[in-house]
């Protein structure tokens, strides 16, 4: 049976050319609308699995639509996603803002269902290029210099996967996106994965990060936790799975991040910490690769873009009440943003993998399979982290938010109340998910991508583990809370190199190479000036005396050709004109069909 | 109405805490009768309470490790970037 494809990509890139005319109120229900009609999509493509959109271009053959187990899952969870991060920011008047997201979701649906390298790489640039504006939409001075680093930095990551793919296509003559000989890998695997990997956020390349998402917009931060991280990791999965390097940068970006989070003031850029380490389980699944452990890494994907989304609309929201987003600036909420309280508590505790949420069903599916496959350090590493999870988003997170010592000036406290209804309608619904995860197995269970894998998360020694882990990080917590309050400080990062790095390019060009130029303009001046004074006076003298001449000459013909003309053709009498003209034409005419 | 409760427990913080170190004893308790079988080393089955100790340790290691990274240099003045 053949179906008629529609690409989800497509609806998503209609609606956003479509947004800017559709005004008052058809506004809002559009909005709703096309993020709803590309879900049914991806839900009516998920029951017809097989490759759709394939168009030969020169001498390649393009494939748009490639539906299977694993784009199934990304695609529903993402397409999900846009839903509530559109509900979230309909309050937003900047239409450029909806525009930019709609077609960063795009992007990343594109990239999911991307079979070749170069279908791929396009929608890869569309969402860094889309989500770029999401960061300039916030219109500071701040926002404005990290949407540029982000697109610098993206750009590279772009082409490092561009020369790897070429690599690949001159060494195999195959452009389609699969999985990779990962056992004996060549130049253009490490460049490929490089390339998908600086997307993830995989350590040395993930300073863009937390820099970028902390001075997005409020509802813009929304989108861009969600998808360009998630997408890397489908495409990770979907071309590296058991490169054992993964497992190593794994762990390493899974205990990095949470050290960063627990240092960090801004509660935005904690949240994007926090990103890094957990997309730091997803990358050790991947490389360890085995069913189980890629079941696990897009579970956790999926649960990970709820609770995260989660997350940023509650911190997105304490943003757009008052201006803030600083520890150091904030505390004390619960009185006047009780809501938003809530929603973060079970964002976090999901994160924390409290038992009954969603992140306790997906984590313990990665830890297990590192225990499975008897890499034990990698297991007791996440699960360290874990702990470290717990502490940073479940316990000081909120804590410093809404609890602690008030540090809001008396406008902050005056302005802080629980948002609009779009808002929390949309962390309703998120939170709302988080729970049912946890509660409902067969609804992510069953999306899985490796279906003859059985995983029950919910044993009697796997709940006292988790509970004696929580128990005593919050104890820990309680003891030592002091050494994990706020400071006005900001931490330095692998960033430091081309923010520094940069400085010193244009310390360069300020200093010796301006004055190589001053220097050079200098002895021009003193050289060149006088021959160039005695040449242009000769060119001078040329010009009038001989070229004028000629030119003149010229001229004096033309006008007396003319004035001859004029007496003789144009005497003012519009038959005659008319008469010439048709009389011209009509020779001209048969002059060519005699020829 | 959250905000009330909230308040409630905040008026008697000492009973919570309490409340909080039954519930951790009890979770303490309850783990020495858990069937071991699904453990994934020896050390889980040899220790009691192996996670409660691993939960902490952990925490208060992660914690360490943050401060004395920061204090190392890593932690710097809001506007480092900006001169």
């Amino acid at each position: 049976m053949t179906i008629s494809f529609i690409h989800p990509a497509f609806i998503m890139i209609l609606g956003a050319v479509l947004l800017p005319f559709v005004r008052g109120p058809f506004r809002k229900p559009f909005m709703f609308l096309v993020p709803l009609l590309t879900f049914i999509d991806v839900l009516y493509l998920s029951q017809h699995p097989g490759t759709y959109g394939v168009y030969q271009f020169m001498d390649w053959e393009l494939t748009f639509g490639r539906v299977d187990r694993l784009s199934m899952i990304f695609g529903f969870i993402m397409a999900l996603m846009a839903i509530i991060g559109t509900i979230y920011g309909m309050h937003v008047e900047d239409e450029w803002q909806h525009i930019a997201a709609w077609f960063y979701v795009a992007g990343s649906l594109g990239a999911i269902y991307a079979a070749d390298y170069i279908v791929l790489f396009l929608f890869w640039e569309m969402m860094a290029f889309a989500s770029t504006f999401l960061i300039w939409a916030r219109k500071d001075e701040e926002a404005l210099a990290a949407g540029y680093r982000y697109i610098l930095v993206h750009t590279f990551g772009g082409v490092v996967l561009l020369i790897g793919f070429v690599l690949r296509y001159q060494a195999t003559g195959d452009l389609s996106f699969v999985q990779l000989n990962v056992d004996s890998p060549e130049l253009y695997t490490w460049l490929i994965m490089i390339g998908l990997m600086l997307n993830a956020a995989v350590p040395p390349l993930h300073s863009w990060l937390p820099d970028a998402y902390s001075k997005a917009t409020a509802a813009g931060a929304v989108f861009m936790c969600a998808f360009t991280t998630k997408t890397a990791v489908y495409t990770l999965i979907r071309s590296c799975s058991g490169f054992d390097v993964l497992i190593y940068l794994g762990i390493i970006m899974a205990i990095y991040g949470i050290i960063y989070a627990i240092m960090e003031n801004d509660v935005r850029k904690l949240l994007g910490w926090e990103i890094v380490s957990q997309v730091g389980y997803m990358i050790t699944a991947i490389g360890i690769g085995t069913a189980l452990a890629v079941n696990g890494a897009a579970a956790h994907a999926f649960a990970h873009i709820l609770y995260k989304g989660l997350l940023f609309m509650a911190a997105g929201a304490v943003l757009h009440a008052t201006g803030k987003q600083k520890f150091t600036q904030l505390g004390g909420l619960y009185k006047k943003m009780p809501a938003t309280f809530i929603f973060m508590l079970i964002g976090g505790l999901a994160v924390s993998g409290l038992p009954l949420m969603s992140g306790f069903v997906t984590k313990s599916m990665i830890i297990s399979a590192a225990f499975e496959e008897h890499i034990l350090w990698a297991g007791f590493a996440l699960i360290l982290v874990s702990a470290g999870t717990f502490l940073v988003a479940g316990l000081r997170l909120p804590y410093l938010l809404f609890f602690s010592e008030n540090n809001c000036s008396e406008e902050t406290w005056e302005k802080a109340k629980d948002p609009s209804w779009n808002m929390t309608l949309a962390m309703a619904i998120a939170g709302f998910l988080c729970i049912f995860i946890g509660c409902y197995l067969p609804f992510l269970y069953n999306m899985l991508p490796n279906t003859e894998i059985a995983y029950h998360p919910y044993g009697s020694y796997h709940l006292s583990e988790t509970l004696q882990i929580m128990a005593f990080t919050g104890l820990a917590f309680f003891l030592l809370r002091k050494y994990v309050m706020p400071k006005n400080t900001i931490s330095l990062d692998l960033d430091w190199f081309y923010r520094k790095g940069g400085r010193a390019f244009l310390w360069t060009v300020q200093n010796p190479l301006q004055w190589f130029d001053t220097a050079v303009g200098k002895a021009y001046k003193v050289v060149g000036i006088s021959s160039l004074m005695t040449t242009s006076a000769f060119w001078s003298w040329f010009d009038w005396n001989v070229i004028d001449g000629i030119v003149d000459g010229i001229a004096r013909c033309v006008r007396a050709i003319g004035r001859r003309t004029t007496l003789v053709l144009q005497r003012g009498q519009i038959q005659q004109t008319i008469y010439y003209t048709v009389s011209f034409a009509a020779v001209i005419l048969i002059a060519y069909v005699w020829l | 109405m959250i905000v009330n409760f909230i308040d409630y427990l905040r008026d008697r913080l000492q009973t919570v805490i309490y409340c909080c170190y039954g519930v951790m004893t009890f979770i303490v308790i309850w783990s020495l009768s858990v069937d071991t079988s699904h453990a994934h080393t020896w050390a889980e089955k040899m220790i009691p309470g192996f996670w409660s100790l691993f939960g902490l340790t952990s925490c208060a290691i992660v914690i360490m490790v943050a401060r004395w990274f920061g204090k190392s240099g890593i932690q710097t003045r809001e506007d480092y970037y900006d001169n």
